[in-house]
């Protein structure tokens, strides 16, 4: 891990002395103890300050909509910035995502892949558990980048076999059980938003949660808001979810959000073969159609 | 709207395109044929116009079912619409159902704008689905909440 961190850095600066990117999108040491968090390297000198260790969860990519985000009134000859991006598989992913939703130009991203271990699950609170690999990793089916135009090597985990099992689980519950299970565990939200904010899905300038006309969801401590809010938000991850777990990760009330998700991730890639910044289909998955896709969910009143 | 609690009698909202459904619902209406008056029709442009938070804002405000009708696969006014519509709700259908809202709630179908018999007994099986169910509404917004906010 300190080898690729090295080789990281390197790379890094060469890209700095090349005069080949403006930002560098990586991670810093945190201010907790076995932490690290976010960081904008801008010059060859920031890149000292670049780590790569067990601890670096959130999903690089989420910031990439907003670094590219044209000024309101761009002066003549605006460019867009050229940017770095440290990507673990999932955040490569995203990128992927991300270009394809056209909000983020891949000429100007250079996706510097990392061979990835697998992160620690946040911990909430003071005490950070060393060593414990997240479950978003430890379900994770592609920590090798995609697409990487820059590869440091190492080693790196073995991809998980997939199969959705908790999703399984879940389903075999009863519909009356389900329902309180999901309730219970949405009733804990706070509504900070602190999961919309980690998502590199969540780009939209106005989220249709801070919509005033219509009020899809009023920002009223109420239940049934919140859990209109959380069916809008997991909806919209629909073909999209890479499941990176940056949602749970930011979530400060522990509330399992994927548990949910997941269930879209795997209805995606049942129904439509479709499995984000993976299976590499050419729009959105909810873009798309086919002459033949499945109708066995239609309600047919004619039908004895 | 009916009182969502009220579950002798459930509210159905409809959401139907414009070219084939609703038409579909007014040949209905005009060859005089008997269909349960629990349906409350929204007319849209197209099915692939309904947005997932339409189903479920309805369900919050009261509706006890919710069914959305568009033109067969095939017919689209705009060539598409519904094809993509198709894929949005196999996918909202299954999550909705996951988390735990029984399927009669949230139903599709197609109905063209000659088929007024269809449409007719799509809302009498879908009403009729509704009534059957033993289990309470699932999204149910607190009244005094909403009393005080409105
Ligand atoms: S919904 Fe959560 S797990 Fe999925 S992409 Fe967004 S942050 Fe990652
Ligand atoms: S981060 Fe957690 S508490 Fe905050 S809005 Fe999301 S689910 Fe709710």
């Amino acid at each position: 891990m300190q080898d690729a961190e090295k080789k990281m850095k390197t790379a890094a600066k060469k890209l700095f002395d090349d005069k080949k990117v403006d930002v560098i999108v990586g991670f810093r040491k945190g201010s907790r103890a076995n932490s690290s968090r976010p960081y904008f390297a801008r010059s060859a000198a920031d890149v000292e300050n670049l780590v790569w260790n067990g601890f670096c969860t959130a999903n690089l990519a989420a910031f990439l909509p907003g670094l590219f985000e044209k000024p309101a009134r761009p002066e003549d000859g605006y460019k867009p910035p050229r940017i770095a991006v440290i990507a673990k598989g999932c955040d490569s992913r995203s990128v992927a995502g991300l270009v394809k939703e056209n909000q983020v130009p891949r000429a100007n991203v250079i996706v510097i892949g990392m061979p990835c271990n697998g992160m620690t699950a946040a911990v909430k609170g003071a005490q950070v558990k060393k060593d414990e690999i997240g479950r978003a990793c430890l379900e994770c089916v592609s920590p090798m980048v995609k697409d990487a135009d820059i590869s440091i090597t190492g080693e790196s985990r073995k991809p998980a076999k997939g199969g959705y099992a908790r999703v399984k689980a879940f389903a075999a519950k009863s519909s009356e059980e389900r329902w309180k299970a999901f309730v219970k565990e949405i009733a804990k939200c706070i509504r900070c938003n602190a999961c919309r904010e980690a998502c590199p899905n969540c780009y939209c300038k106005v989220c249709f949660a801070d919509q005033k006309k219509p009020a899809w969801v009023s920002p009223a401590n109420e239940l049934s808001e919140t859990i209109a809010f959380h069916m809008g938000r997991m909806f919209h991850q629909a073909g999209r979810c890479v499941e990176c777990d940056a949602c749970v990760n930011a979530c400060p009330m522990g509330i399992d959000l994927r548990l949910f998700t997941q269930k879209l991730a795997q209805d995606a890639h049942d129904l439509f073969g479709s499995v984000p910044g993976i299976s590499g289909d050419e729009a959105p998955m909810l873009n798309m159609f086919k002459q033949d896709d499945s109708e066995c969910f239609i309600t047919d009143p004619e039908e004895k | 709207m009916a009182k969502p609690t009220n579950n002798s009698e459930p509210t159905i909202v409809a959401f139907l395109c414009n070219w084939c459904s609703y038409a579909g619902a007014d040949l209905a209406g005009v060859n005089r044929m008997q269909y349960p008056a629990n349906v409350r029709v929204i007319r849209v442009p197209c099915s692939g116009r309904v947005d997932p938070l339409y189903i479920i804002k309805a369900l919050q405000e009261g509706a006890d079912g919710v069914v959305v009708s568009g033109c067969h696969p095939g017919d689209c006014h705009y060539i598409s619409g519904n094809l993509v519509a198709r894929r949005k709700f196999a996918m909202l259908k299954s999550f909705l159902e996951y988390l735990g809202i029984e399927p009669e709630r949230v139903q599709f179908s197609w109905v063209s704008a000659s088929e007024g018999g269809r449409f007719a007994s799509l809302i009498e099986k879908v009403v009729d689905d509704v009534r059957k169910l033993r289990t309470p509404r699932k999204i149910v917004k607190e009244e005094t909440i909403t009393a005080n906010v409105r």
